[in-house]
């Protein structure tokens, strides 16, 4: 469903994806890990266009994924994102924020799309929250939220860009909680994270990057209990036993 | 004193009537001010570097020339050009152009200022440019941008008075002909300064309260 081939993408000297090629099948959640710096969030972005890419090519459903080309629109409705840092718009409500997309961007009934905000804003427990305002929120809330607005789209996948870096460690749970319940509903997810035991328990494979390359891949069990090549070993050991 | 308030009463209807006019500029050189600012703020980021470039150096044309010398430009020469406006409308269209600058600046410092997630929220859920700028980035910048334009309102009702210089009949000019035609200096002009406190004191007013509301967030 979403194809990486040969990607390449620099930042003025720096290249920081160096031939990425992947791919997501449809109701698969895979977990990106890595160091940070390795290129991880950039290939969240590239793949809805918040970041162009140099070389090599990415395609959404058979659709090139080309920032600068109108149908760069209909990859954003089809594939959801939610930010480490939430994102959610301060000056609307907590249900604004949810329906904004499929009202303004996907002009669908009003009746019909609050309706459904109220139902996601449920499922992800925050159905009391409905008329306050993000800024009102924790942060756990507000990354529900932030899942709510991206489910509105009623997206065929959704990017996660480190969606629990941001929060206190008690509200981390939360919000992994309503993740793997979206997993578990055959939700097709990309997750760039730190939370090995997310990944292992939810993702059915791993992408290890680092220096902006694929290092290694496989099935997440495997990967994260017998890693193979010695830059995963090094990596996982640092993060699981930081002391 | 006695003297002050007899004259008060003698020229108060005639000040009035410049008054009506001092409004009547600051009203319309504002409300062209704001969309021709708004214009140019949004060429100067609409990220099409044509559109940015232009916008960039109109502003600093515009800067760089005294007020007083556009009213003169728009009211003396452009006649010779096939152009002739009345001195009421060339005091809207030079105070309105002069200040367009100024709010151009103050609205793209308010639109510069909100984060960038926004931005990228409002496309990850496929919001084009147009729609970005109106449901997410100008709602938001609004509030940033609220306690300058308060000022430049201010500034506007002040430098209306610039429009007596082509014959526009407002307070200032209307002070001066009284003035020059009684002597009575004192009394006529700190009646015309008394004048423009009392029109300034509800903006200034209106200033303080959107600081405290953009200061409470």
């Amino acid at each position: 469903m979403i194809e990486l081939n040969d990607v390449h993408k620099s930042f003025g000297q720096n290249e920081v994806l160096k031939g990425i090629t992947a791919s997501v099948q449809k109701g698969e959640v895979v977990c990106i890990i890595g160091p940070s710096g390795s290129g991880k969030s950039t290939i969240l972005r590239c793949i809805n266009g918040l970041e162009s890419y140099d070389r090599g090519e990415i395609s959404v459903e058979g659709l090139k994924v080309d920032r600068d080309a109108s149908s760069i629109v209909k990859v954003r409705t089809q594939v959801s994102m939610v930010f480490q840092r939430f994102n959610l718009f301060p000056h609307r409500t907590v249900l604004e924020n949810v329906v904004e997309g499929p009202l303004f961007v996907k002009r669908e009934p009003r009746a019909q799309v609050l309706e459904r905000g109220r139902a996601l804003l449920a499922q992800v427990g925050l159905a009391e929250k409905a008329d306050a305002h993000p800024p009102q929120l924790s942060g756990g809330q507000q990354q529900r939220v932030a899942i709510a607005r991206a489910l509105a789209m009623q997206p065929k996948a959704i990017l996660f860009d480190e969606p629990t870096s941001a929060l206190d460690p008690e509200l981390v749970g939360d919000v992994l909680g309503v993740m793997r319940k979206l997993a578990d509903d055959g939700m097709t997810m990309v997750v760039v994270t730190h939370e090995m035991g997310f990944a292992r328990d939810v993702a059915d494979r791993v992408l290890f990057i680092d220096g902006g390359v694929i290092v290694e891949q496989g099935p997440a069990k495997t990967l994260l209990n017998q890693p193979q090549h010695p830059r995963t070993q090094d990596f996982l050991r640092r993060v699981l036993h930081p002391l | 004193m006695k003297g002050f308030w007899h004259d008060a009463a003698e020229f108060f209807p005639i000040l009035m009537s410049g008054v009506a006019l001092t409004i009547l500029v600051t009203i319309g050189s504002l409300l062209l001010s704001t969309v021709l600012g708004l214009i140019w703020a949004m060429m100067r980021v609409s990220g099409i570097k044509v559109l940015s470039m232009l916008s960039a150096s109109l502003i600093n044309v515009i800067r760089g020339i005294p007020i007083i010398v556009l009213l003169f430009y728009l009211y003396f020469v452009m006649p010779d050009l096939g152009v002739t406006l009345s001195a009421l409308q060339a005091a809207i269209l030079g105070l309105g152009i002069a200040y367009s600058a100024y709010q151009a600046e103050n609205f793209r410092a308010g639109i510069e200022a909100i984060d960038k997630g926004q931005i990228e929220a409002a496309q990850s859920i496929g919001m084009g440019w147009w729609l970005t700028m109106r449901r997410v980035v100008l709602p938001q910048a609004v509030r940033i941008v609220l306690p300058p334009y308060g000022n430049v309102m201010i500034m506007m009702l002040k430098d209306s008075s610039q429009a007596s210089t082509i014959t526009v009949a407002e307070l200032a000019l209307q002070g001066k002909l009284i003035a020059s035609s009684t002597f009575k200096n004192t009394n006529v002009f700190t009646m015309v300064a008394l004048m423009y406190l009392t029109m300034s004191i509800p903006l200034i007013l209106l200033v303080r309260h959107f600081e405290k509301r953009a200061g409470k967030k």
